[in-house]
Parts: C-alpha cells; sequence; structure tokens
C-alpha cells in the first residue's frame, strides 16, 4: 500500500515554481472572440457535412463496383477502401495539401480538408454501405418476386428500407468522426474550429481557456448530432430488425 | 389449370429435371414427395418462372410461362407461393406484409389493400395479430403470415415448398391445418411435403420424384399406402 502513495518529492506531482498550480482562468478573451468560436464551429459543421454527403454518393458508386465482377472497377474500388481504411488521416491530409502543392496543385487549406475527408468517408461507408446489402438474405427478393413485385419495387419495398435501418447507426457515427477529425485542419491552417482556436490563443496566450472551450463546443456538436440522430431513427424506423 | 409438359431443367451441367409432365386441375391438390435433391423445388420455381427451363412447356392457366412475351411479374399474381423458410418482411407489420402487394402490385387503393388483407389474416388465424412484427411471432405464425400474404393476392393456384420443414415440431400442426383449410376450400395447389400424413389425407393425387423425373403418381392413398413402383417403396420404407 505505502508504495503507492506519492512522496512529496515527487517531480510529477508538484513544479518548482508552482505556476502550473498557480494558473490564473481568464475567460474573458474567450467570450470576446466567441462570434470568431462560433464561425469556426460552423466551418467545422459545414465541412463534415459536405464531406459526408460526397462520401455517401462515392460510396454507394464504390460498393456497387464492388460488388460488381467487372475486374477494372472492382479493382479500383477495392484500392480505395485499402487505402483510406488503413492510413493514418493526417498522412490523406497532408497529401491532399502539401502532397499535391509539390506537384504544383495548390489546394486551399478547406478544399484539402474536405478532399481528405470525403475520401475516408469513402472508402469506411463502400464497406458499410456493401455490408448492409449483403446481410438482407436472398429468399426476401425470391419472397418478394413471387408476389408480382417487378425489381424495382423490391427494391424501393423491401430491399432498401431494411438496408438503411442497418447502415443507420454506422453512418451516424462516420459523421461524427468526421466532425472530429476535421480538427485536423488545425495543420493546414484551415479557419475550423481548431483552426481558429489555434490562431487566437496565440494572439492571446490563453491557450487551456480557448482550447477548453472549443472542446466543449465539439462536445455539444457531436451530442447534438447523436441524440437528434436517434430522435430522427425512432421516427423512421418503426419496424423492428 | 397448370400443365407441365416434357420440361428439362439444367444448373451447369448438373441436369436436374429430366422430363418432368404433370396436369394439375382446377381445384386440384397435389403433393410432391421425394429424396432431398430430386429436384421438388426446382419444379417449383420453374413453375413460377424464378428458373428457366432448357426444354419444354409449362402453361398456367392458357400462359407460356417462359416464352418471351410472357409478363413474368403479372403471371406470378397468379401464382402464390410459400417457402420453406418464412420470408416475413421484417420492418413492416403483420398487416402491412399482407396489404404490401395488393396495393403496389394491383394498385388497389389503400383502404382496398387492408380490407383484404384483414381478411386473410383472420383466414388463416393471425386476426390479433395485425399490428405486430413478424419478428415478434413464432416460426408457425410467420409461416401463416407468408400464406395470408400470398393469398391477398387472390391467386388461382398455390406452391408450397416444404413450408413445415423447418417449424420446431409443436408448430407443424397449426400451418398444416391452415393448408388444409385452403385445400377445403377448393384453392389449386402443389405441395411439395415431407408430411406423408397431410400428403395422404390432404392432397388428391401425390407424385413421387426421383433423380429429376416422376417415378411414381397415383391416387393420394394408393401410393402412399400401396405404392407399386420399387423405388417408391424404398423411399416410403425410409421415411416411416
Ligand atoms: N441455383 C442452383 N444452382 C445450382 N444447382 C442447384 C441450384 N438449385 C438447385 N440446385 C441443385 O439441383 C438439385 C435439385 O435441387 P432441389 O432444390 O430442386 O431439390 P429438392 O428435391 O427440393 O431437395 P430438398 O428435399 O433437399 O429440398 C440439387 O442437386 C441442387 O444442388
Ligand atoms: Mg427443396
Amino acid at each position: 500500500m505505502g508504495a503507492l502513495i506519492k512522496h512529496p518529492s515527487d517531480p510529477f506531482l508538484t513544479t518548482e515554481s508552482g505556476q502550473g498550480m498557480d494558473y490564473e482562468f481568464h475567460w474573458n478573451v474567450v467570450f470576446q472572440n466567441m462570434p470568431e468560436l462560433l464561425n469556426g464551429a460552423f466551418v467545422t459543421l459545414h465541412v463534415s457535412v459536405l464531406a459526408m454527403l460526397l462520401g455517401i454518393v462515392i460510396a454507394i458508386l464504390l460498393a456497387i463496383a464492388k460488388m460488381n465482377n467487372s475486374k477494372p472497377y472492382c479493382y479500383i474500388a477495392t484500392t480505395w477502401v485499402e487505402i483510406a481504411r488503413n492510413t493514418p488521416a493526417l498522412f490523406q491530409i497532408y497529401m491532399a495539401y502539401f502532397g499535391l502543392g509539390a506537384l504544383g496543385i495548390h489546394l486551399s487549406p478547406y478544399v484539402a480538408v474536405l478532399s481528405a475527408l470525403v475520401f475516408i468517408n469513402a472508402g469506411y461507408l463502400t464497406e458499410t454501405f456493401r455490408g448492409g446489402f449483403q446481410s438482407i438474405p436472398n429468399t426476401q427478393y425470391s419472397a418478394s418476386k413471387s408476389l408480382g413485385m417487378t425489381s424495382i419495387q423490391v427494391y424501393r419495398y423491401i430491399i432498401l428500407p431494411q438496408m438503411l435501418r442497418r447502415i443507420y447507426h454506422p453512418m451516424t457515427n462516420q459523421f461524427v468522426w468526421s466532425i472530429l477529425m476535421s480538427s485536423l485542419g488545425i495543420l493546414v491552417g484551415m479557419g475550423e474550429l481548431s483552426g481558429t482556436t489555434q490562431r487566437l490563443q496565440s494572439l492571446s496566450f490563453r491557450t487551456l481557456e480557448f482550447f477548453m472551450v472549443a472542446a466543449v463546443m465539439y462536445f455539444i456538436i457531436t451530442k447534438l448530432v447523436l441524440i437528434s440522430s436517434s430522435l430522427l431513427s425512432r421516427k423512421l424506423f418503426k419496424g423492428e430488425i | 389449370m397448370i400443365s407441365i409438359q416434357n420440361v428439362h431443367k439444367s444448373f451447369g451441367d448438373l441436369e436436374v429435371l429430366k422430363g418432368v409432365s404433370l396436369d394439375v386441375n382446377d381445384g386440384e391438390v397435389v403433393s410432391i414427395i421425394g429424396g432431398s435433391g430430386s429436384g421438388k423445388s426446382t419444379l417449383l420455381y420453374c413453375i413460377n418462372a424464378i428458373e428457366n427451363i432448357q426444354k419444354g412447356k409449362i402453361i398456367v392457366d392458357g400462359v407460356d410461362v417462359h416464352s418471351k412475351e410472357t409478363n413474368k411479374d403479372k403471371l406470378r399474381q397468379k401464382l402464390g407461393m410459400v417457402f420453406q423458410q418464412w420470408n416475413s418482411f421484417p420492418h413492416m407489420t403483420v398487416l402491412e406484409n399482407a396489404a404490401l402487394a395488393p396495393r403496389i402490385v394491383k394498385k388497389m387503393s389503400k383502404e382496398e389493400a387492408i380490407e383484404i388483407a384483414k381478411k386473410e389474416l383472420v383466414h388463416v388465424g393471425l386476426g390479433d395479430k395485425f399490428d405486430v412484427y413478424p419478428t415478434k411471432m413464432s416460426g408457425g405464425q410467420q409461416q401463416r403470415l407468408a400464406i395470408a400474404r400470398a393469398l391477398a393476392m387472390k391467386p388461382d393456384c398455390m406452391l408450397f415448398d416444404e413450408v413445415t420443414s423447418a417449424l420446431d415440431p409443436e408448430l407443424v400442426g397449426e400451418v398444416l391445418d391452415t393448408l388444409r383449410l385452403l385445400a377445403d376450400e377448393g384453392m389449386t395447389m402443389i405441395c411439395v411435403t415431407h408430411e406423408m400424413g397431410f400428403a395422404r389425407d390432404v392432397s388428391d393425387r401425390v407424385a413421387y420424384f426421383h433423380e429429376g423425373v416422376i417415378a411414381e403418381i397415383g391416387e393420394a392413398k394408393q401410393v402412399i399406402i400401396d405404392p407399386q413402383n420399387p423405388l417408391t417403396q424404398k423411399f416410403l420404407s425410409k421415411v416411416r
């Protein structure tokens, strides 16, 4: 037991001058800059929503390509998915901003972050969509056909509604992930919430205050997304699965 | 009236139906028995145009099932089919399950579709389950839902593919009772079944399938109780 009690001279417990403990919080400057922070939060939401929408569209195409047996499309889709899922998001953003920049293609920080997020979202969502589709038993299709439904009706009324139920929560998670990952925009000087926070704290030196407030704002945004998503799902999906 | 004329069906190199001929009259109940892999399910899928055929003809109410000109979706409205595995639509209530096809395939009004669906659900004994989701029901109830869902399309003929073989033994009775009820009402039925008692008591005729051909066909009691073909005798002595 005694070994667990920290010795007063433990270097991790005290700071020599005591500055760390005596840090004085100054919130005023943070509140004065609230409009800028809110603007940053808006850019964060903006880029995440756009990255999600574009990611969904591309993922639908990639999932179809992957389930299709035509070789070149399937190959492209598989490569995309593998790279997107197995390399760090940070690298994707660096590639889009500095990598393409070195090749003479200069993207704005916003477009670079957006492209990276779209790339990754599409990769993950492809697998989500494919899995969701394949989890619907084939017998649902033959049973529907035997009732005289056309193929389009089978998809419209039987396959897609069931699929949507299964991919809904993974999609929500992906959206939350996008919101949090867009904070990597800080590395390329993007004006989203983290980038804005970084800029403001470097001007005022109120590092802790700014980042704490930004963290709370991220938390509120993602919580709001999760709560509205679950409310919407209750409205959309009445059936049991 | 269903007329099956010298039908041949292959999957790749595997010939599954090797010249099957069978006429089923209106109001007649024909049971198909036979060993696993003998082509019983395949024949039903061919009648319903879910599978194509290589040779021969299947005529349903004067319509050539596999002709290019035939609208398969329209044809399937005349043929109700129930599968071994109950295929309830899990995202819809029992009532929605039964009302969907009348509404979107037959383009009935919502009220009409619901009325027909309710009637057929009561018919199969699910009158108290309209607003339940199928996943909350037993296999026997879901299988009866599948029957009601098919009946709501007012088919001329029903095809049943071993509808009791995936059920727990204590649930088999309620589904067989439903089939018996339909037979008594004069529905034309082709039943692939492993229930020899049902085949004997409910059907008019029984056909014994062996390796893609009908090895024996005749009046139900005679085939089940006193089969003539040695192959049928051997099969029946095994299942008893
Ligand atoms: N889609 C398919 N592709 C390839 N082979 C198939 C297909 N469907 C069925 N077969 C083969 O055709 C043969 C007959 O199958 P079928 O399902 O008609 O038999 P069955 O008489 O219904 O048997 P069971 O009593 O086991 O249901 C089997 O050898 C089966 O493996
Ligand atoms: Mg079978």
